[in-house]
């Protein structure tokens, strides 16, 4: 098992790929260090979120992702 | 009745609308306001994607907060996703209430919240290149209305 990484909206374009496989546990420095350097600057902007197992993450930072979590890394909305 | 769904094909939101219609017969309006792709710009498609785990629980969790601030008698959300074309309906909101006030802000707050605070991705293909749309400040500035301590309702 592992962790799976989703990219969602323009970050997919940025990573290349729309999701990836990292080994378990994950956390917030390992989610930076897993994904591509533009990937990463755009996560440590505030107005991208993340969220782990279905839940959005209050503070990202304290991501701990363990095996079978899906991490989507979730950049500025637009609906409607 | 409270329908709340994502749809991969084109819908009918007419049809929504009148479905609502016919299961309040004690609601007093229906209201219903239908997005759509503008047609005769140089907008060829528009593609929204969404995150599975997270779009469709947060629509339902607008319209359970919507039924309750708004004294909704029944609430249709419709959402589109994949591609459209120019003219195709992108959302549908209808809302069954007593008094038209509560379904005309009802459907007005379920659309701001679905403009910028759920969860959509937006495309646009414009000269032959696809281009991300973000919310933009008045977007946000609409969304803000609702938790004003002045709101309207």
């Amino acid at each position: 098992m592992a962790v799976t990484i989703h990219f969602l909206g323009p970050l997919r374009d940025l990573a290349g790929m729309d999701r990836c496989d990292v080994e378990a546990p994950l956390d917030w420095a390992g989610l930076l260090d897993a994904v591509a350097a533009p990937v990463a600057e755009q996560l440590r902007n505030e107005r991208v979120n993340v969220a782990c197992a279905g839940r959005v993450l209050s503070d990202k930072t304290a991501l701990h992702a363990q095996d079978g979590d899906e991490v989507a890394l979730l950049p500025p909305v637009s609906g409607g | 009745m409270f329908d709340i769904r994502l749809l991969d094909v084109p819908f009918d939101p007419h049809a929504a609308a009148d479905r609502l219609a016919a299961a309040t017969p004690d609601a007093g309006g229906i209201t219903s306001f239908v997005g759509k792709v503008r047609a005769g710009g140089d907008v060829k498609a528009l593609e929204l994607s969404h995150y599975e785990p997270l779009t469709l629980p947060g629509m339902r969790d607008l319209a359970e907060t919507a039924r309750l601030r708004f004294n909704l008698m029944g609430l249709v959300i419709l959402h589109r996703t994949g591609r459209l074309e120019p003219g195709d309906p992108i959302v549908c909101v209808s809302a069954a209430s007593r008094h038209r006030r509560d379904g005309i802000a009802a459907a007005d707050f379920c659309m701001d919240h679905l403009k910028s605070a759920a969860w959509f991705w937006k495309r646009e293909l414009r000269g032959g290149t696809w281009h991300w749309i973000e919310p933009r400040a008045v977007d946000h500035a609409d969304l803000a209305r609702w938790s004003e301590k002045n709101s309207p309702v």
